[in-house]
């Protein structure tokens, strides 16, 4: 038997980038707030200390930060004729586990979403007609507008110290900017990053082909930084260990470098790590969350009570924890029926590898540091001729030179003996690579639900998950391809090499962990899991918030948009919800 | 609060064969990591596994006129290093039933780990060369040591119980990683591989060189145990 603990007002699944906030919002109004976490506690000192997290091989290959399949994964197939399999180890994406989740090991590239990404059916409908979207593409407008969402991206990049370049105030265009970006009220809190050579080189490619690039937004603190809570962030030192490692310089922005140093510290905030949630609670009606249930590392129940739950995990955690609590209609796609874990995406990638005479010192860099082109992202240009649906930007990013994973060589060097050797003492000082980074759509047959035959270490099914790339994102991804090629040649290369993403998708190797959907935000509960709150149809005192509310997945990396929604979802918490807890959309 | 292990992960490891090697941390402590040479001496390999290995990585990153290779950078001190630990013993994957032959796009869905596999696969290669009247593998001549590795990453050599391409493919990437790895781990000796490629190390700052373009880095190469790159004596 579960042993009952005394309640709480808020308890939070998981204590990554969405915990944090939202723990410190809630605080900030007077909530008493419990963040339940199944990994270890780790914090700038002693864990990321410079001596200890450069280590390529600890982190990037033997992915020391990241949540471990052994308690936690998931079954993959491409297709639903076939039989799921167990990802036996760590590919295609990198959930973390651990206090600050995925914003400790993450690059740092911030984006918003476009102002008609946020309206992703209507517009398109109203654009090119309703025939231009296939039928099994179940792509859907958010709920929230851009507009609406405005002051919240806004509070997270004043959060973490953004720096960038402006490229639309209040509707007005910035030189050196995005100029396709939605407005935003004022410019970012940090100039851009110093800027390495090969996005020096890009830009003036991408001139010459007649695009309009930008230093893209980074986490990456470009000068000393105090932020909206009294946090301070140091200048980056360009040290090239970004992702997969944590930041032992205090700027890569992370909870612990922007929130921790405050909410810990909180006589109304507690933390208790290695505690797996494995169920929240409803009483009789079905109506209500009790609480949860939670495991500590000794295989003991406890209950945790509490008036509001809030589910913080990664993604597809807060989908699982959903499917086991039997809250929310299960996703059906034969019938085409219920929510739950309905309408996974992904993001699709691809690169151009770029081999030249000079010396671009790969090894200096940052997460962020790179130059973008964002006129095929989105809606941004006219989809008529090309039809399809999405996009994405185009980026010559900079973000370190480690030398297992981060070496690029001609397609046709040898795998290994004498000529490898030589194509990397060739190479590996010489070449840069241009990175497509495109939207993925949500169809019927992609989706999540509970595994028939595979189980975790409770006992409890395992996610299963469904997905393969459909044609609209092959051509789609064909397309950015082709014109990150265009401006690679522009760059006068000794030799360059398109890896375009062609066939199945596959669950190795490593894409990006950008996995987004299956407990979707929306205005019709026959088509999404929460309200424009984040707030759950079913139970009104649960919430679910992370990139698991994407309908679809747009062309940029989420954690904006992410901390956007929590920031949002926080605020109709504290000034609706607080006031009279109940459904704050009518069904 | 202090964590507690699992007591299962405790029993996984005591299951491994090589007693010497059960320790509940996530990474050997860094005295570990000290190139192990004396035969007799290895974290997991038998003698003969080891010579197996040794022979192999020095065809797979030969010594050459551009510089030392595997071999001379401690790679198969580092490869038994990793099998004997958290690696070797896929103590981070997912290792429950049924197991069944998946799609290539579903990824590794060997019973077998990685310390396991290596075993398996090194008495398979020996077998197959005797029982195709050939020399053990590690006494074979460069050119035919190459044509047995191709063999066996296309495949065509088919082994009696391991998969010959899975197996080669890990035993490349291990051999890259110990090639091009901190050299606490024990390969990449005297930062053979490093500077072969031009890689400083983790060296921290670059704030004053990132914009001198077209310039050659020329500071020290460093590791995290320092310049030498092997643990200085404690005190």
């Amino acid at each position: 038997m579960a042993t009952k603990l005394p309640p709480k007002d808020v308890v939070l699944v998981g204590f990554g980038w969405t915990a944090s906030i939202i723990g410190q919002e809630l605080t900030d109004a007077g909530l008493q707030v419990l963040a339940l976490e199944r990994g270890a506690f780790r914090d700038t000192v002693p864990d990321f200390a410079t001596t200890k997290i450069q280590d390529e091989l600890r982190y990037a290959v033997r992915n020391e930060l990241f949540e471990e399949p052994e308690r936690e994964t998931l079954t993959f197939r491409n297709s639903m004729d076939q039989t799921a399999l167990p990802m036996r180890h760590l590919g295609s994406f990198k959930p973390a586990a651990g206090a600050g989740g995925a914003g400790v090991h993450w690059n740092g590239q911030n984006w918003r979403f476009l102002p008609t990404d946020f309206l992703q059916r209507s517009h398109i409908e109203q654009r090119y007609g309703k025939d231009f979207i296939p039928p099994d593409m179940t792509i859907q407008d958010w709920g929230v507008t851009y507009d609406e969402l405005e002051p919240f991206y806004d509070r997270f990049e004043y959060l973490c110290g953004i720096s960038g370049q402006a490229g639309n105030i209040q509707g007005k265009i910035q030189d050196g900017g995005n100029p396709f970006e939605g407005p935003r009220k004022r410019g970012f809190p940090l100039p851009p990053l110093k800027r390495s050579y090969g996005t020096v080189l890009f830009e003036k490619a991408a001139k010459e082909v007649g695009y309009k690039p930008f230093p893209c937004p980074a986490a990456n603190t470009s000068k000393a930084y105090k932020n909206i809570y009294g946090v301070q962030l140091g200048e980056c030192t360009y040290c090239g260990f970004c992702e997969w490692f944590g930041c032992g310089n205090y700027s890569k922005s992370s909870p612990q470098t922007t929130v921790f140093p405050v909410l810990l510290h909180k006589d109304n905030f507690e933390l208790r790590t290695h505690m797996s949630v494995t169920k929240v609670l409803l009483d009789s009606s079905g109506k209500r969350a009790t609480g949860v249930i939670y495991v500590d590392p000794q295989g003991r129940e406890f209950e945790q009570p509490a008036d509001l739950v809030i589910l913080t995990a990664f993604a597809q955690h807060n989908v699982h924890l959903l499917l086991l609590s039997g809250i929310g209609k299960p996703y059906d796609p034969v019938k085409n029926e219920g929510v739950v874990g309905r309408n996974y995406a992904y993001q699709i990638t691809s690169s151009v590898n770029v081999f030249l005479d000079d010396i671009v010192n790969p090894f200096m860099g940052a997460g962020a540091l790179g130059q973008a082109i964002d006129e095929f992202n989105g809606d941004n240009f006219d989809h008529g001729p090309v039809k399809f649906v999405g996009g994405g930007y185009i980026a010559l990013w900079t973000t370190g030179g480690r030398p297992i994973l981060q070496h690029h060589l001609p397609k046709d060097a040898p795998k290994w003996g004498s000529g490898w050797k030589k194509a990397m003492a060739d190479n590996y000082l010489r070449s840069l690579s241009i990175a497509t980074h495109g939207s993925v759509m949500s169809y019927r047959d992609s989706y999540l639900d509970l595994d028939p035959t595979y189980r975790d270490e409770y006992g409890n099914p395992l996610l299963r998950l469904t997905f393969d790339f459909h044609p609209n994102e092959h051509l789609m991804s064909a397309f950015l391809t082709e014109k990150a090629a265009g401006i690679a040649k522009a760059m006068k290369p000794r030799h360059m090499d398109a890896n375009p993403r062609q066939g199945h998708y596959t669950i190795v190797p490593y894409q990006t962990t950008h996995n987004t959907g299956g407990a979707v935000m929306g205005v019709d509960p026959h088509t999404s899991v929460v309200n424009r709150y984040l707030q759950s149809w079913d139970v009104p005192n649960l919430f679910v918030v992370g990139s698991c509310a994407f309908p679809q997945n747009a062309g940029y990396n989420p954690t904006g948009t992410v901390g956007a929604l929590a920031y949002w979802a926080a605020n109709a918490i504290r000034t609706q919800y607080m006031k009279k807890p109940g459904p704050l959309v009518s069904a | 609060m202090a964590f507690i292990p699992a007591r299962r992960r405790l029993l996984k490891a005591a299951l491994v064969p090589s007693a010497a090697t059960v320790v509940p941390l996530r990474f050997m402590p860094a005295a570990q990591a000290e190139p192990v040479s004396a035969p007799g001496q290895f974290s997991y390999f038998t003698p003969v596994e080891f010579t197996w290995v040794n022979a192999a990585v020095a065809r797979l990153i030969p010594n050459d006129d551009l510089g030392p290779g595997a071999k001379e950078a401690g790679v198969a001190t580092f490869i038994d290093h990793q099998l004997s630990g958290p690696y070797g013993r896929a103590e981070t994957w997912y290792m429950r039933g049924p197991w069944k032959d998946g799609t290539k796009e579903q990824g590794y869905q060997l019973k077998l780990t990685p310390a396991q596999l290596y075993r398996t696969a090194i008495a398979d290669v020996d077998a197959w060369c005797s029982k195709n009247n050939r020399r053990p593998f590690a006494e074979q001549d460069a050119a035919a040591q190459d044509k047995l590795l191709h063999g066996l990453e296309s495949g065509d050599v088919k082994l009696a119980r391991a998969p010959s391409k899975d197996f080669f493919q890990m035993l490349l990437q291990n051999t890259v990683e110990g090639f091009l790895s901190d050299p606490m781990y024990g390969g990449n000796r005297d930062f053979t591989g490093w500077k072969m490629i031009g890689f400083p190390g983790p060296r921290y700052n670059y704030v004053a060189e990132i914009e001198q373009y077209n310039k050659r880095y020329t500071m020290p190469t460093v590791g995290l145990l320092g310049r030498d790159g092997k643990r200085t004596q404690e005190t």
